[in-house]
């Protein structure tokens, strides 16, 4: 299979996420970025499909502090290439986005060989409308599902499951070539020695490639960034255990809950 | 008959394949196959491979049926067959950290919570995913002054090297603080890394990920060659395994110390600041790394037996004897492992001991028990009340107010 894994960095939430003073956006300073954990899954639902039916794993990612790192683990898993599309990226919005990966993909050619299949989170944390996949497969012309969490192949053709909101599932099959956005792999993502990683940074290379960017980054003006104001505080109870029990006691009573 | 565990250190490029062609191999060829080392390794009985096994194995060139079994995962790292083997055959150093390393990369999948902190660890520099720009906020929460070098980067006698849970947690800051109150009332000399530290890397699991274990070494060790210090203290006993038996393999030639030791040495000086009696019954347990893995049994009682108004007592194992927290070794992210094999928690074990002894405190001197004793007191019945307290949060009580 020609199987394509493209990932997003998001930032990093174990780091405190600040509003830049100056501009709606998020605070570079002590930004810190990781690979989307469904990024993480769609990544370890490739590989388990490669494991299966052979092929090759093409990881893609648009330029981004912390990438290569991303890249050179996907290799250290087993990814057979990784590809960084260079550029500044940083106001990217989705339909651009769908725009410049498509035109990477278009440009590999085997993207839309009658085996290929390209897989991507269903949402990250900063992107939770989740377009970029229906932008991209629309770009392509291919068909697209999302919110997947389980991929079987057969031949030319592939049985998903798919998840809808109060824990249905459905079940579809799709031709391929074709789009995937994955909530979860069949699997948990796997680990890969450090050691590995470490080989990787002096065995293995990123390939940099360059796409024309798309004459508009962004279609809307984002005005505002701000943090969620608070509605209402949580009451701390001080004290000793039993005191605090006590204090509880009170409280469930008072809400009438006991 | 026990061996005596030679201070000696690990080596560089020893591997599964070369093993037996090393000294370490010589001494595996001359296992007489007694069993001590399944017979006193805590989880032996849910073992299909214990050491001596192992070690038949190995030398029948059996290894690749070894590795089909995650019956290693079940190795704490105590050091209880490596200090009772009468062949001095250094397993827990050597031969059974090479075999887990192994295991783990054979597995379909390795436990969750322990691949968490594996990468927690090399992310952040602590196990538990904190940021690491918060590693020193604790000491802005100490009533004495802590230096951080990034600050003030001149000469220091004592480099601090405060560890992961003592920096984060709150039950390990009040190690800390501890640790901070004794050396100004020392007046020892002395500084911390501050944000720069990061997990020295034993943290049990390590040892086994050797390329986890290398990438925070390689880190630690360029950022100790920016201070000048005379010598490292820490609290944490893996840090000081660590750093005693594994760092010198990569230059680290610095002298090192355990916070029990290290106060245990100026017991003159500190005793006549020990005034304020405590009145308890306390009993000491001696952690792996310090106790069988470096002989350190008598440093911790001393310092007990120094506070005023504190009788020691003694649980049935102790000493060379004593039965590990169930923490090192990736313990301490194996629960839900361990628990799934239907194994008890060796923390649990080991608290039924400190209960029978009637005492009011368990002593212990690793940050780890701390949070593995004070969770099995949670889920193991007691009548008299019991708490975990590290060595240097009573002595610390005992200076009194400052």
């Amino acid at each position: 299979m020609n199987l394509f894994v493209l990932l997003k960095m998001v930032p990093d939430t174990v780091e405190e996420l600040n509003v830049a003073p100056d501009s709606p956006a998020l605070d570079a300073e002590f930004l810190r970025f990781k690979l989307s954990d469904p990024g993480e899954q769609a990544l370890e639902q490739a590989l388990l499909l490669k494991e299966k039916h052979g092929g090759t794993v093409t990881v893609v990612a648009l330029d981004a502090p912390e990438v290569d790192e991303v890249l050179f683990t996907a290799l250290a898993k087993g990814a057979t290439r990784a590809v960084k599309i260079g550029g500044d990226w940083s106001r990217l919005q989705s339909f651009a986005a769908g725009q410049i990966l498509a035109a990477f993909l278009k440009a590999a050619g085997s993207a839309l060989s009658a085996d290929a299949l390209v897989l991507l989170r269903s949402q990250a944390i900063d992107d939770l409308e989740g377009e970029i996949g229906p932008y991209l497969a629309d770009e392509l012309g291919v068909p697209y599902a999302d919110v997947v969490t389980g991929v079987t192949v057969t031949g030319n053709s592939m049985s998903i499951i798919k998840e809808f909101a109060g824990g249905l599932r459905g079940e579809f099959t799709l031709p391929l070539p074709a789009v995937l956005g994955i909530q979860s792999a069949e699997k948990p993502p796997r680990y890969v020695p450090i050691a590995k990683v470490r080989a990787a940074l002096k065995s293995a290379k990123i390939e940099t490639v360059d796409v024309a960017p798309p004459a508009r980054l962004a279609r809307f003006a984002l005005e505002r960034m701000y943090k969620p104001e608070a509605g209402g505080r949580a009451q701390m109870l001080e004290g000793s255990p039993e005191a605090v029990a006590d204090k509880l006691v009170e409280v469930l009573v008072q809400q009438g809950l006991i | 008959m026990y061996s005596i565990v030679e201070p000696e250190l690990c080596e560089k490029g020893v591997t599964l394949e070369n093993v037996l062609d090393s000294p370490e191999g010589k001494r595996i060829l001359t296992c007489i196959q007694c069993g001590t080392c399944a017979g006193t390794c805590p989880y032996g009985e849910y073992m299909e491979y214990p050491p001596r096994r192992i070690i038949n194995m190995l030398r029948r060139g059996h290894m690749d049926e070894v590795f089909k079994s995650d019956s290693i995962l079940r190795c704490v790292a105590c050091y209880a067959c490596m200090a009772k083997c009468p062949r001095g055959i250094r397993l827990s150093d050597i031969l059974l950290p090479l075999v887990k390393e192994q295991v783990l990369a054979n597995l379909p999948e390795i436990p969750a919570e322990l691949q968490k902190s594996l990468q927690n660890a090399l992310r952040y520099g602590n196990p538990m995913g904190e940021s690491s720009r918060k590693r020193a906020n604790w000491v802005t929460t100490s009533k004495t002054p802590v230096k951080i070098l990034a600050n003030d980067p001149q000469p220091v006698d004592v480099l601090w090297f405060v560890e992961c849970y003592t920096s984060y947690y709150g039950r390990g800051q009040d190690n800390s603080r501890a640790t901070a109150k004794l050396f100004n009332a020392l007046g020892i000399d002395f500084a911390i890394l501050g944000n720069e530290e990061k997990c020295a890397g034993d943290c049990g699991q390590l040892t086994w990920e050797t390329g986890l274990f290398e990438t925070l070494t390689d880190y630690n060790m360029v950022v100790f060659k920016k201070y000048d210090f005379k010598r490292i203290v820490t609290g944490d006993a893996h840090a000081f395994n660590a750093f005693r038996i594994r760092y010198p393999m990569y230059g680290f030639d610095y002298k090192v110390e355990h916070t029990t030791p290290f106060f245990a040495q100026y017991l003159d000086r500190l005793k006549p600041k020990l005034k304020k009696p405590l009145n308890l019954t306390v009993t000491y347990h001696d952690a792996c790394c310090l106790g069988r893995r470096a002989n350190i049994y008598d440093e911790g009682r001393d310092l007990l037996k120094a506070i005023p108004g504190i009788k020691l007592v003694e649980m049935t194992h102790n000493r060379i004897n004593s039965i590990c927290c169930g923490g090192g070794g990736g313990g301490m992210w194996l629960d839900t492992f361990f628990k799934q094999k239907g194994m008890e928690r060796l923390s649990e074990r080991r608290i039924k001991e400190a209960i029978a002894t009637g005492a009011d405190v368990l002593a212990v001197s690793c940050p780890y028990e701390i949070y593995r004793f004070e969770d099995a007191l949670k889920t193991i019945p007691h009548e008299k009340p019991m708490v975990v307290r590290d060595v240097v949060e009573l002595l610390a009580e005992s200076l009194g107010e400052d």
